[in-house]
């Protein structure tokens, strides 16, 4: 078991003609992921390197039968392209385009309401379920099988956490980059529900960042309502207040979303909250034990 | 990004908002003959500089006669204003507003902004009028109001309405901070703002709506489609090294410390500040050379971390990934050659071919030390820099 994807899911690539789509679909189907086609505008009934090409979302999903759709098109069109997804039925959509407009994520929250859709990222790693599917950036050689959710908002720590796991002979269930900005489709907590509910994940690690209030939430979440063990490292407590930190979504503003005051509710919550990030693993295995 | 006072209020007055007639001066007589031209004052002479708390320090002042316009913009030009927010070093006055200054009888407090929590543009108001707002969310969060706002409908004239009786208005200002409210809003989604503060917009004496200071923050992300946005930036108020970084994609903030920092992605560039001091370390700065770290990128990474004479060592810290780890080492060397890196270097390599990575860093004959993991990386580079 596993959460989100698995190896019967039917991908598509929305950008598969641009050098990053292409690149990553040829990857993910390396990885072994039902990698069924793509979509570029204009490029429809051609193919590249095996993948079959739609001119829309729509005519992929008919023609191949997707559930999931893999974003690589630029900032300039993605809100657009997750629009596209949504409407043509595909069930979950992974935006990994970095540097779309805040406002633009604005209006797709909304057009997403009451649909039966979920999204991922924008400005995210992807999503991978070890031996099975990998939809994204990812490394896939870095993951094992295995009994451990990951959730993070960033990329390469997540890398660095699940290599943690991995080099400790821990595997992972799901390993979900949730993105760097501050309006995106899915939030620590709604991650943090679906591994509750998934018998294979019998611990969790989630990756926060200075910023918001989302890792709280998901705090509250796992003191009132979880029954699995979490550890949790929370980026950025060296970070000075007013300065974005890369990620859109990581700058302290108005004195909230600083690193300490994080940490300290995230433990108050009962969760291992790691203080260097050298320890995401252990500070799991503290609490757990395979 | 952000921008000066007088262009915010320039955007604001194309959107229909009501802003106090004024002109932006580089010296004084020119504040002098714009005070005659903008009518017969008083005046406001407002330096421009970005940081708010200006008033405090001697950057706001009302001039009763345009001579005093004159005099007050010679004391603000060259000046170092030194704010809350500008850290201890200030910033230097080049610029000044003269404006018509008005006579206050009511103040209030109006922004905009990107609520995450609601994935929502929320109005957020407050009849504590040019105070510390965050002070009065911390003291009196009674005192402010919020509308979450429709994107697809946009801001309705109901909620400005239910807004301006929260802030106690009579029917003749509720009727005109409707269209304000609304004009606001506009200048927000049009302009790709993440943060439009009015602060305060007051009440005159004659009984009008007046917004007499305003910061617009925009969403870096959405820049691409507004070139005269883009034209309005000040390098002057800007970090010369973070400047030069976003000349080469790469994301770099410069700190305190000692230890300079080569980090691909964001959160592990954070991690990897944090694991700097959590070692008894200080970082630099931030700096994500992003997901390709090609020799290019490096070599840039490098010479902006150097232009920093505080920096006593660097720590590269990359997660290969993708990337194959022996070509990342090569384009570190290389990188480091060229430069011309004699500072204690700590390099921590993951990913593909890793061991031939640290092998071709070991025959570099280049002075790098290999680390395996963050913790033996940050041990290593705050050694070698506090000895």
């Amino acid at each position: 078991m596993s959460i989100l994807i698995d190896k019967n899911t039917k991908v598509i690539t929305q950008g598969i003609t641009g050098a990053t789509g292409l690149f990553h679909a040829q990857g993910a189907r390396d990885y072994g992921t039902q990698m069924v086609g793509g979509v570029t505008p204009g490029k429809g009934g051609t193919s590249v390197d095996g993948f079959p090409i739609f001119n829309t979302v729509e005519d992929a999903v008919n023609a191949t039968g997707a559930t999931a759709s893999v974003i690589y098109v630029p900032p300039v069109g993605s809100a657009d392209a997750i629009m596209e997804a949504v409407d043509a039925g595909i069930e979950l959509v992974i935006c990994i385009t970095e540097g779309v407009p805040v406002l633009d994520m604005v209006k797709v929250q909304k057009y997403m309401q009451g649909r039966n859709c979920r999204l991922i990222g924008p400005n995210c790693p992807g999503v991978i379920t070890p031996g099975e599917c990998k939809i994204g950036i990812m490394p896939g050689y870095i993951h094992k099988p295995g009994p451990v959710g990951v959730v993070s908002r960033s990329g390469t720590l997540t890398y660095e956490a699940v290599w943690q796991l991995t080099t400790r002979d821990i595997g992972q269930t799901t390993c979900v980059g949730i993105g760097g900005d501050p309006v995106n489709g899915t939030s620590h907590l709604d991650v943090l529900k679906m591994f509750e509910a998934d018998p294979a994940t019998k611990a969790v690690i989630m990756i926060g960042e200075i910023g918001g209030d989302a890792e709280e939430q998901a705090a509250a979440y796992v003191r009132d309502h979880m029954t699995k063990p979490v550890a949790a490292f929370i980026a950025g407590a060296t970070a000075p207040a007013g300065k974005r930190m890369g990620h859109a979504g990581a700058i302290i503003s108005g004195g909230k979303g600083d690193a300490a005051s994080k940490k300290a509710f995230l433990a108050e919550c009962g969760i291992s909250v790691a203080d260097s990030p050298a320890d995401m693993a252990t500070a799991l295995l503290n609490i757990w034990t395979p | 990004m952000n921008i000066h006072e007088y262009q915010a209020k320039a955007i604001l007055r194309n959107f229909g908002v009501p802003v106090p007639d004024g002109h932006v001066v580089y010296n004084s007589n020119l504040a002098r003959d714009w005070a005659r031209r903008l009518g017969d004052g008083p005046w406001a002479v407002k330096a421009q500089i970005h940081a708010g708390g200006r008033g405090k320090g001697g950057g706001v002042k009302i001039a009763k006669t345009p001579d005093e316009v004159r005099q007050y913009a010679k004391d603000m030009f060259g000046m170092t204003l030194v704010t809350h927010q500008t850290g201890p070093e200030g910033k230097t006055v080049k610029r000044v507003l003269v404006e018509n200054a008005s006579r206050i009888a009511d103040e209030f407090y109006v922004s905009f902004l990107v609520d995450r929590a609601t994935d929502r543009v929320t109005l957020m108001a407050s009849a504590e009028g040019g105070m510390d707002i965050e002070e009065v969310a911390a003291k009196t969060p009674e005192k402010l109001f919020f509308e979450a706002i429709d994107p697809v409908v946009g801001l309705t004239a109901f909620q400005a309405r239910k807004v301006a009786f929260k802030l106690g208005l009579e029917m003749p200002q509720v009727k005109q901070a409707v269209p304000l409210l609304l004009n606001v809003y506009k200048a927000f989604v049009e302009s790709d703002c993440s943060l439009l503060e009015i602060n305060p917009m007051i009440l005159t004496a004659e009984g009008n709506l007046l917004c007499i200071d305003a910061k617009l923050n925009f969403d870096e992300n959405a820049l691409f489609r507004h070139l005269r946005i883009r034209d309005l930036r000040d390098y002057d108020e800007e970090d010369p090294m973070e400047i030069e970084a976003s000349q080469y994609d790469l994301s770099y903030i410069a700190l305190d410390g000692n230890i300079g920092c080569m980090v691909n992605g964001a959160g592990l560039a954070m991690a990897t500040m944090d694991i700097i001091k959590h070692t008894g370390g200080e970082p630099a700065n931030f700096l994500d050379v992003g997901g390709g770290a090609t020799i290019e990128r490096v070599t840039e990474a490098f010479k902006i971390i150097l232009s920093d004479n505080k920096v006593k060592g660097i720590l590269v810290n990359i997660f290969g990934g993708i990337m194959k780890c022996d070509v990342i080492a090569t384009g570190i060397i290389e990188a480091a050659k060229q430069v011309g890196v004699s500072i204690p270097l700590v390099v921590r390599l993951e990913g593909t071919n890793v061991e031939k990575g640290r092998k071709l860093l070991a025959e570099s004959g280049l002075n790098i030390v290999s680390a395996e993991g963050m913790a033996d990386a940050a041990e290593k580079i705050v050694k070698a820099v506090n000895g």
